[in-house]
């Protein structure tokens, strides 16, 4: 009798098991991060040290940016709530190691997406949600208006550890200047050394220009110069090898912006449930099974759009209405003149 | 050879440990950088760095590989530390001295300097010189001229330029100079053990160093002239000096801060050396007759030093490894160059983390075996 009873118990655990794995996604098991990341209760940033519009921070220590909004993106697919994110801010240096080595989950730090950091060092790039390009600051008072007035002996600040000091050289070598590089390990470091006129130039990517001008001592007194000399497409990074977090994130931000391209907003969001087309009905989790793909719930980007907003609300917020950039440029829609076209979500 | 196993155990085990350990953190970054696809290697040494360096002691820009690169961090913490050890040994020396002064003004300042200097994190200080001090500085447009060459500016301390002619025969003269001067030296020091004659050398050395050169002038067809830096203006209120020689401030506040910090500690390592030798060898040389001059050379230096080398080395090796905090100022050293934009530009952590160790500690290590071999010379010679 006792013998039975045995077998029978061990037989119920063994189903009570089956069952829990079963009820399990098959993504969650194949996503290691996912798994981590719900169970720890906070999706773990990688951000900037402080670059206004993008990643940074309030006295508060309550953090607002664009980079930012796509980790808050992901937290609330992933855990329903925007705000269960723990920023780690990184200089350049520490950015890649700090992704490669476990310490972050997705590195959303105004970062350029290139052919050798996604192909050698162990990362994979899910998206653009920048489109940059690199320029010069100087001051107005030098008469400088353009790059090709540039001569012989000019001294230019920059940050080490970043395109932008290759892109530097390409352009100073192909115009055939003569140039004295100062690179520093951080960026208020090279803000305070240009502004105390160390260098007669800054150059770094144009929104980091303008948002730096911000905290010189007078701004009026800079101008960025009007030619943009290398492609700098920013976007969110993850480890390579965990491909269902991978799409977790690069969906996470399309959802932003596709949002966007069908006027879903963070106020509308809930009586666009009813609207009459699909598309619009699938990306608010009325419709279609989109979730689940991910091991997520069908409201996932609904969480998105209503605790985050779609993309053109998160630019105005953290990057218009600061006054760093109130021309979208390149980083409108493709409906609108801009170069923002992401696959759809269906 | 008589080794027992109580004695082998604990050594043995120790050994192991250490084997496994190192064993456990190779395997397991092996693993876990297979895990990421990351290949390991040292072949991007021999790459094309197309990064420039802002100050270079070799021909180097971003067409050269990364060890050109790294050749150039190296030489540059080279050049600070070797700068920074000779201002910090003479500051010392003069302040430990000074510290023992009976003028009490002059220990009284040496005190306040000590304690000063040496109380303060080193990375403020360079904070302190490089964003406050050196940007007190005029524009270059502003500066005045020093003695009417030099220029110290925001951008840096400009100066004139040399340039030689027949620099090999101005070489050849001083290395004959100080031959002769070696050779001068030993014969000297026979001349007082056999006859006890005294040799008036210090004032002979002088005299070539001076003399010889001088002659290569006048005969040998050196010669020497200097290109002054000009102003050059780049835009309407932007300029810059032209020709010359110009060292960035990054160089300058970097070696000032060092210098000035570790020369507290080179002061203390001064004075303790000399507090150290018993009053009772001051007066039991100058009973002998001793001039004061040869007390303190022939007495109280020698045994002075026998305290000063050793923590003084110790200084020497902090110099050295705290000089990597000029990545904080723009400096371009190994850390900076190598650690910092190589990495970045590679991202081979692994292999330059560990150069970049391995550099150090190769460095620290050259500075150990050659101080420790001057403390063996100056040591007691037992017989």
């Amino acid at each position: 009798m006792f013998k039975y009873l045995k077998q029978l118990t061990s037989l119920v655990a063994m189903v009570a098991v089956l069952f829990t794995f079963t009820t399990e996604s098959m993504a969650a098991k194949k996503s290691k991060t996912l798994k981590n990341t719900q169970k720890k209760g906070f999706v773990r940033c990688g951000v900037s040290q402080g670059l206004p519009g993008f990643s940074n921070a309030d006295a508060a220590g309550n953090w607002t940016g664009v980079d930012v909004d796509v980790c808050r993106a992901v937290a609330a697919a992933v855990l329903g709530d925007a705000n269960k994110v723990k920023f780690t801010p990184l200089s350049a240096k520490e950015r890649f190691t700090a992704l490669t080595s476990g310490e972050i989950d997705i590195l959303s730090r105004n970062t350029t997406w290139t052919l050798s950091r996604d192909a050698d060092i162990g990362l994979t790039f899910v998206g653009v949600n920048f489109y940059d390009g690199q320029g010069f600051m100087v001051r107005k008072s030098s008469g400088i208006t353009s790059v090709n007035q540039f001569k012989n002996g000019i001294s230019a600040c920059t940050n080490i550890g970043t395109t932008t000091e290759l892109n530097m050289r390409d352009f100073f070598n192909s115009k055939g200047i003569s140039y004295e590089p100062v690179a520093f390990e951080k960026a208020d470091e090279v803000v305070a050394a240009y502004d105390s006129g160390r260098c007669d130039t800054y150059t770094t990517d144009k929104s980091g220009l303008a948002a730096q001008r911000t905290k010189m001592s007078n701004p009026d007194e800079h101008i960025v110069l009007p030619e943009t000399i290398s492609k700098e497409p920013l976007g969110p990074v993850v480890r390579q090898g965990d491909s269902v977090w991978e799409d977790i994130v690069r969906w996470s931000l399309n959802a932003m912006i596709e949002a966007e391209e069908y006027g879903i907003t963070s106020s509308n969001a809930d009586s666009m449930k009813t609207s009459d087309n699909p598309a619009i009905k699938r990306l608010v989790g009325a419709e279609g099974e989109l979730g689940a793909a991910f091991g997520l719930d069908n409201e996932w980007s609904l969480r998105i759009i209503k605790q985050v907003g779609n993309y053109g609300e998160s630019y105005k917020r953290n990057i218009a209405d600061t006054g760093i950039l109130p021309d979208r440029g390149p980083n409108q829609l493709w409906t609108k003149g801009g170069i923002l076209y992401v696959p759809p979500a269906r | 050879m008589n080794f027992k196993l109580k004695d082998l155990g604990p050594q043995l085990v120790t050994v192991i440990a250490v084997v496994l350990i190192f064993g456990f953190f190779t395997y397991n970054a092996q693993i876990n950088m297979e895990n990421r696809g990351i290949d390991f290697g040292y072949g991007f040494l021999s790459q094309e760095s197309s990064f420039d360096v802002q100050f270079s002691l070799i021909e180097y820009d971003g067409s050269h590989s990364y060890f050109r690169a790294y050749l150039v961090g190296l030489l540059n913490t080279i050049l600070v530390s070797v700068i920074g050890i000779i201002i910090a040994t003479i500051i010392g020396v003069i302040v430990g001295v000074a510290r023992l002064s009976p003028n009490y003004l002059i220990n009284r300042f040496a005190a306040y300097y000590v304690e000063f200097f040496r109380n303060i994190p080193l990375l403020l200080q360079i904070f302190f010189w490089y964003f406050a001090a050196l940007r007190a500085l005029p524009l270059p447009q502003d500066a005045e001229a020093i003695f009417g060459v030099f220029f110290l500016t925001i951008k840096g301390l400009f100066v004139p330029a040399f340039i030689w002619e027949n620099f090999n025969i101005f070489l050849y003269s001083i290395i004959a100079a100080i031959i002769a001067i070696v050779v001068i030296k030993i014969q000297a020091k026979k001349l007082q053990e056999t006859q006890g004659k005294q040799t008036p050398v210090f004032l002979i050395s002088i005299g070539l160093i001076f003399i010889l050169p001088l002659l290569s002038f006048l005969i040998g067809g050196v010669n020497l002239s200097f290109e002054i830096p000009q102003l050059k203006q780049l835009a309407a209120t932007s300029f810059v000096y032209d020709g010359g020689l110009s060292l960035p401030p990054e160089l300058i506040a970097l070696t000032l801060s060092l210098s000035l910090y570790t020369a507290t500690f080179i002061a203390e390592c001064v004075r303790a050396g000399i507090q150290g030798v018993s009053k009772g060898q001051k007066e039991a040389a100058a009973s002998i007759g001793l001039t004061p001059n040869q007390v303190l050379k022939l007495v109280i230096m020698p045994q002075a030093l026998r305290i000063i080398i050793p923590p003084t080395t110790n200084q020497y090796l902090n110099l050295t490894k705290n000089s990597s905090l000029a990545a904080a100022i723009a400096y371009p050293d190994l850390v900076l160059v190598f650690a910092g934009t190589a990495l970045m530009q590679t991202g081979k952590a692994i292999e330059i983390v560990s150069i970049t160790m391995f550099t150090y500690l190769s460095l620290s290590i050259s500075i150990s075996i050659l101080m420790n071999w001057y403390n063996k010379k100056i040591a007691i010679q037992e017989k």
